[in-house]
């Protein structure tokens, strides 16, 4: 109902104001300035690559994004990908022959492995750092029980193409459709159901939340849930893309996905964040990565590069939010400045980036 | 936070226009296209020639980088090195894939995953790529060439030579401190040095036990320790990997074993050359890394060159190492593991 002038206006600046525009921004500066400046970015090859590295760590971050914003982590999801790889390519092995029965049992033993997380979490109490710290050694150990330094690799040729097959007319691999789906439906509960506007409420105060009617022990326990399913399905798709099921396998992924979620803009204390910025941010790091990479930057300098802008976004908020507030404090205490000039911030505004 | 978006924008500003002008100053270090040249018959002058390590900042990989870099330059070429920060498949993929874009005419690769960068090496390949692949393979059918540093039969033949000379002309008990116990390669290893030990020259050489370090320090050590007690007639110890036979080495060093009981196996200089000044271990052998990159990078000129296809049979000359030729399952063999002993271990930093 936005009718008049001033309040359309106010809602354009909201918007370019936010974190997700900033991102967003940012995803198409670095693509235009790489795609000026660095010999094959505008190639579509270029962006096939990015999208197929980028597919993984999307799929695992749509439900990062709603755990972090209930103020809970999820540090076990590459493990919980690796054991998947490991038991799919056992199975494989043993007789299982058909993909979507694969499918199926690979998705079912992610979402057990994030309800373990999420039993220790809510039935227990326990802090997820520690609880999914725990379980990013113990899955990843039981992968190797698995699989040990054995590989699985003779896979259907029929497989492992269809799960890199581009879009008609294009280079890019259809399951960035599937990413899409996905992406719309957690977007859809976090932005635009109640259930979403739990996520936010717990996360800014659990006990609060409570209150207020929402079950923070079952809401928390089924994210746990949903983070391994997706985390089990990045698996089938790693496996079939690679053409391999190793213990290994996805190894330190899971500081890729943090650091996509945080860069987008949830803040790791939880109660803040947004869908769109984290999407934009998974890009926005594989385009940058992928860019430099092209444009001859070592890999030592490249780590250095993404460590920097994920403390930068971390940081930046914060600092910012302090010089701001020392700054306000000086022109209260100022007399020279007239009440009109500064006007103090309403709830209401304080409020509006969670939303956004 | 509302109070913080307009510094949170300026911050995120200047963070995106310091990337770009890092991104543009880096793309012009781009080296030029590749120029072709040379009489017929000789390597192309200007090919691209990339070395892909199991991983970057790796003092075994430097060294063989390095060696490659040494040919590259001979054959004027442009050499560059590139990888992930850690050996992983999937972050080798993503450099397979940008070398592809950069145009690069031979891509020289340690796998670390024989199945798992196949479908980024023939995308390569399809776009003009040769791919060498040397210290650790791919599967046949994704690159050219593999670079063989040893075979199991030349590597169980040095062993046996250098514990029958370190023990001497009267022989006794040797023991075998392996890896761990299916480990395929260490098997096949003294499955052959078996079969060495049974030729008329080795009689006098009795093995007695073989045990497992599992490729760790702290068991490598004790199995050592262990090893001796059971067998106090024990003259000489092989292992043939490089995390036992240092641990073996430290064992015997600080002990009264030292110098009595015989030591070698297969190590780096780096781990080895404490206990070699200090009279512990004789010699020790491994391929020497620096031939490994060197023989690749003239393999992957040859290639990128036309003189070969990777076919058996056919020939190449590989500047200072001489000729090769290509063997069974497009492999070209190093040659014979490379003794280290004190007079040349200092040569050596990998």
């Amino acid at each position: 109902m936005l009718n008049t002038v001033p309040e359309r206006a106010a809602r354009v600046r909201r918007v370019l104001g936010s974190w997700d525009a900033v991102m967003l921004i940012a995803l198409v500066v670095v693509a235009v300035v790489g795609a000026l400046t660095i010999d094959g970015v505008a190639s579509p090859r270029f962006w096939r690559f990015v999208t197929l590295e980028a597919i993984p760590i999307a799929l695992i971050a749509l439900p990062m994004t709603l755990i972090v914003i209930t103020g809970e982590i999820d540090l076990s999801v590459a493990s919980v990908l690796g054991l998947t790889c490991t038991v799919m390519g056992q199975l494989w092995v043993t007789g299982v022959t058909s993909l979507p029965a694969l499918i199926a049992v690979s998705l079912l033993l992610g979402a057990a492995l994030g309800a373990v997380n999420g039993l220790f979490v809510t039935g227990f109490g326990l802090p997820s750092l520690a609880v999914t710290i725990g379980t990013l050694a113990l899955y990843r150990g039981l992968a190797y029980v698995v699989l040990g330094d054995r590989a699985v690799a003779d896979y259907p040729v029929a497989w492992t193409t269809s799960a890199i097959k581009p879009l008609p007319g294009s280079t890019i691999p259809w399951v960035i459709l599937v990413v899409a789906a996905l992406a719309i439906v957690f977007g859809t509960v976090l932005h635009r159901t109640p259930i979403g506007r739990g996520l936010y409420a717990m996360g800014n105060n659990a006990e609060a939340a409570r209150f207020a009617g929402v079950n923070v022990r079952l809401t928390k326990f089924w994210l746990f849930v949903v983070s391994g399913a997706m985390s089990a399905l990045a698996g089938v798709f790693w496996t079939l893309r690679f053409a391999s099921a190793r213990a290994d396998n996805g190894t330190g992924l899971e500081l890729a996905v943090v650091a996509a979620v945080l860069l987008g803009g949830v803040s790791i204390f939880g109660g803040r964040g947004a869908l769109l910025g984290v999407l934009a941010a998974v890009a926005l790091l594989g385009v940058l990565r992928n860019g430099l990479q092209l444009a001859y930057v070592p890999a030592n300098t490249l780590t250095v590069i993404t460590g920097s802008l994920l403390i930068a976004s971390v940081v930046g908020p914060n600092v910012a939010g302090m010089l701001r507030e020392r700054l306000r404090r000086r022109r209260v205490n100022a007399p020279t400045v007239s009440p009109t000039t500064f006007k103090p911030r309403s709830p209401a505004a304080i409020d509006e980036r969670n939303l956004t | 936070m509302r109070a913080g978006t307009t510094w949170v924008r300026l911050l995120a500003m200047t963070a995106v226009a310091a990337l770009a002008v890092a991104t543009a100053a880096c793309a012009e270090e781009t080296p030029g296209p590749a120029t072709t040249g040379g009489a017929p018959g000789a390597m192309k002058a200007g090919l691209k020639i990339a070395f892909l390590p199991k991983q970057v900042n790796n003092p075994y990989f430097t060294t063989s980088d390095n060696g490659g870099k040494a040919a590259v330059e001979e054959f004027k070429g442009s050499y560059s090195e590139t990888g992930p920060s850690e050996a992983s498949p999937s972050a080798q993929v993503s450099y397979i894939n940008t070398l592809s874009q950069q145009k690069t005419d031979v891509i020289v690769v340690s796998a670390n995953d024989k199945n798992a960068i196949c479908g980024a090496l023939n995308e390569a390949r399809q776009a003009g790529a040769k791919v060498v692949t040397f210290d650790s393979d791919t599967n046949p059918t994704c690159r050219d060439l593999f670079i063989n540093q040893a075979t199991a039969e030349g590597i169980a033949k040095v062993q046996i030579k250098l514990i029958a000379e370190a023990v001497g002309a009267e022989g006794g008990e040797i023991a075998i401190l392996s890896a761990t116990a299916n480990a395929t390669n260490q098997n096949s290893w003294i499955e052959m040095m078996k079969t060495e030990l049974a030729k008329p020259e080795n009689a006098k050489l009795k093995l007695v036990d073989t045990v497992y370090g599992d490729d760790q320090d702290q068991k490598s050590f004790t199995e050592t320790q262990a090893l001796l007690a059971k067998h106090p007639n024990l003259k000489g110890i092989i292992s043939p990997t490089t995390v036992g036979v240092a641990a073996a080495a430290r064992y015997l060093s600080g002990s009264s074993f030292k110098g009595k009981v015989q030591l070698t196996g297969l190590g780096t200089p780096n781990q080895m050359r404490a206990f070699v000044k200090d009279g512990t271990v004789k010699a020790f052998a491994l391929w020497n890394p620096a031939d490994l990159g060197y023989l690749a990078a003239y393999a992957g000129g040859a290639l990128a060159s036309g003189l070969i296809t990777g076919k058996e049979g056919d020939k190449f000359k590989a500047g200072k190492l001489g000729d090769f030729t290509v063997g069974k399952d497009a492999t070209v063999l190093l040659g014979d593991p490379f003794t280290f002993n004190a007079a040349n271990i200092e040569q050596f930093n990998f």
